[in-house]
């Protein structure tokens, strides 16, 4: 019985840390309509900087800051930032296809970079040695795993209520008037291209606040952590959910990250032994043909975006 | 040095192919296709599947054609690469991307591209299996060109070279003196007028996804003999050939063919100042450049 609530606690733990970069790719694609392929390369700045910030000190490698927890989460969340700030600022005011695909270009570079660059990330071996907020007085036993989801929970309410309020705001209505027609709120006085790099570097802090606390949780990130599919897995989930809509993406995130896990579990147990290299790829068609079905069956997800108006007569 | 351009160029040539198919795709349909370096894959796996299936029917198309590691069976089983791989992209477009365009939801297809790439990448992986494969087994020595500095050159790479160069002087005839040529073009500046002008659009797209898999088809079988096949040859080309299409400006066929060489022979020069684990990063840093210097690239026009 502990065991099946230990894993729930863990299950739910992993998709909330999720959820909060769905979250943050809705405010990117759901309601700017700005097209993120390098997911990844903002959740794994922001884990990578937490790390480095916060962990202890390494041989010939950066960081050992040692810093407080919470300001070496804000450091990776501001690692994102400038990362997303420098993406942004190049591709944004050039036509969509731009930024599809600078952001692939970052995701496969970040990869790249954390990979062989030892002296920055500890390369293929990734960061180590991570001390866990309170771990000394908490222990890593089950109490420290309820308290930590406890405050993803929080961190994911705070994000939702943040991201109702923003998108509720006027600055929320110029990202959906962006996005529907520029033309005209370009004639109504509105700068596409500002407000766009800041629903952008948004979204982006956002995610490294996941990565931020999927790096705690482990108290370990390497390469294998940024690796595309986690892009894929993100984008199925706000699909699915339905792109706009805050309470979709958190649905999407949860329901995705179940079906991920099941599926993983089902074709390790029942697929047979000479099958086992070859569950990865059945899991990747079975993420192409959610995102590709979806597109093209439900284009508008589980919950659509309603739309709202916000001022009548 | 000249090593390194040389080897520079001979990519180059593979880019270029793929990029000129992706920049046509983008300039027409106006999406950033990220399955189009699966079409390489595609083009190559096939390739395979004729090759062996001709050596069988006749083995003496199994003779290699001296100096090359080339058969006769390759070369027609590239013909029918071609066929398939065209094939599956105009079926892509039916399936899938044609549904997706007529909801419009036009963005919405960059992220059916990013799932059918992953189908179709995985699916080859389920087939054919993880491990490399090679057209042929046999081992083809290299020409020593010079011995001081050592330049080494393989008779297939200056095959591959040449077929290229004359593929793209093909496509610049067809593009500049044939009346379908001005066609594709005015559909790909301004598609309701050029429908205005009796242009059969629907017809001009197939046309398009065909033109697109038969450059994909060769510069994935030219890279399965210059280095080896494997299921993710999508996922390494991809980013490359839209370095060359935004290098080139996208939309721009020139663009891309010339794109295509910058992008291959800058990785391979690149290694004399990078550690090799970098190179994948290449491309990433010349978009960057490009961005910063030329936001169009090197021949593109503004367009929102």
């Amino acid at each position: 019985m502990i065991g099946v609530i230990s894993y729930l606690v863990f299950f739910t733990t992993v998709a909330s840390i999720l959820a909060i970069a769905v979250l943050g790719l809705n405010l990117q694609w759901g309601n700017t309509g700005l097209f993120n392929g390098g997911v990844v390369a903002f959740f794994g700045a922001g884990a990578y900087g937490t790390l480095i910030l916060g962990g202890p000190p390494q041989d010939g490698q950066l960081g050992g800051y040692g810093l407080i927890y919470p300001l070496a989460l804000l450091g990776g969340m501001a690692t994102a930032a400038l990362m997303a700030w420098v993406v942004g600022i190049l591709t944004l005011r050039l036509r969509h296809d731009y930024l599809a695909i600078s952001t692939f270009g970052v995701a496969v570079a970040f990869e790249n970079l954390m990979r062989n660059a030892q002296w920055l990330g500890g390369g293929a071996q990734g960061i180590r040695g991570f001390e866990r907020p309170l771990r000394s007085a908490l222990g890593d036993g089950f109490a420290y795993n309820i308290l930590f989801l406890l405050c993803v929970l929080i961190l994911l309410i705070l994000t939702y209520l943040f991201l109702q309020t923003l998108v509720a705001s006027p600055f929320g209505r110029q990202l959906r008037a962006i996005r529907e027609d520029e033309t005209a709120a370009r004639s109504l006085g509105k700068s596409p291209a500002h407000i766009r790099l800041a629903a952008f570097v948004t979204g982006s802090v956002i995610m490294g606040l996941a990565g931020g606390l999927y790096a705690t949780f482990y108290a370990f990130v390497s390469p294998q952590d940024v690796l595309p599919t986690l892009t894929f897995q993100i984008w199925a989930m706000l699909i699915v959910g339905g792109a706009g809509n805050n309470r979709g993406a958190v649905l999407g995130a949860f329901l995705i990250w179940a079906a991920w896990t099941a599926s993983g579990w089902a074709l390790s147990r029942f697929a047979p032994v000479e099958a086992q290299l070859y569950t990865g790829s059945f899991q990747y068609i079975l993420i192409g043909l959610v995102i590709v079905g979806m597109l093209l069956w439900r284009p508008q997800g589980l919950l659509p975006e309603r739309l709202v108006v916000s001022q009548s007569g | 040095m000249i090593q390194h351009l040389l080897d520079g160029i001979l990519v180059g040539a593979i880019l270029s192919l793929g990029a000129t198919g992706l920049t046509m795709v983008m300039h027409m349909l106006r999406f950033a296709n990220f399955s189009h370096a699966e079409l390489l894959s595609i083009g190559a796996y096939s390739a395979l599947v004729f090759d062996q299936l001709f050596k069988n029917l006749l083995p003496v198309m199994a003779t290699q054609i001296v100096p090359l590691s080339m058969t006769c069976a390759l070369v027609l089983a590239m013909v029918a690469a071609i066929g398939i791989t065209g094939a599956s992209a105009v079926l892509f477009d039916k399936l899938i991307f044609r549904r997706v365009r007529e909801k419009g939801e036009e963005l919405s297809m960059v992220f059916a591209s990013f799932g059918l790439a992953l189908i179709i990448r995985n699916a080859i992986g389920l087939i054919f299996g993880l491990q490399t494969k090679l057209y042929s087994q046999d081992i083809v020595f290299a020409t020593v060109l010079s011995r001081d500095p050592l330049i080494l050159v393989k008779p297939d790479q200056l095959a591959t070279l040449a077929i290229t160069l004359m593929i793209i002087l093909i496509l610049h005839l067809i593009l500049s003196r044939t009346t379908f040529g001005y066609a594709l073009r005015a559909v790909a500046e301004n598609p309701s007028l050029a429908q205005v002008n009796g242009i059969n659009l629907q017809r001009m797209i197939i046309i398009v996804w065909v033109l697109g898999g038969t450059l994909a088809a060769l510069a994935g079988v030219f890279y399965g003999l210059n280095n080896q096949i494997n299921p993710v040859i999508g996922r390494d080309l991809v980013l490359p050939i839209f370095a060359a299409t935004i290098v080139g400006g996208i939309g721009s066929i020139y663009g891309a063919l010339l794109g295509g060489f910058v992008v291959g022979i800058a990785a391979n020069l690149a290694v004399m100042i990078l550690p090799s684990g970098y190179s994948p990063s290449v491309p990433f840093l010349l978009i960057l450049l490009v961005l910063l210097m030329r936001p169009n690239g090197l021949f593109g026009e503004e367009r929102a």
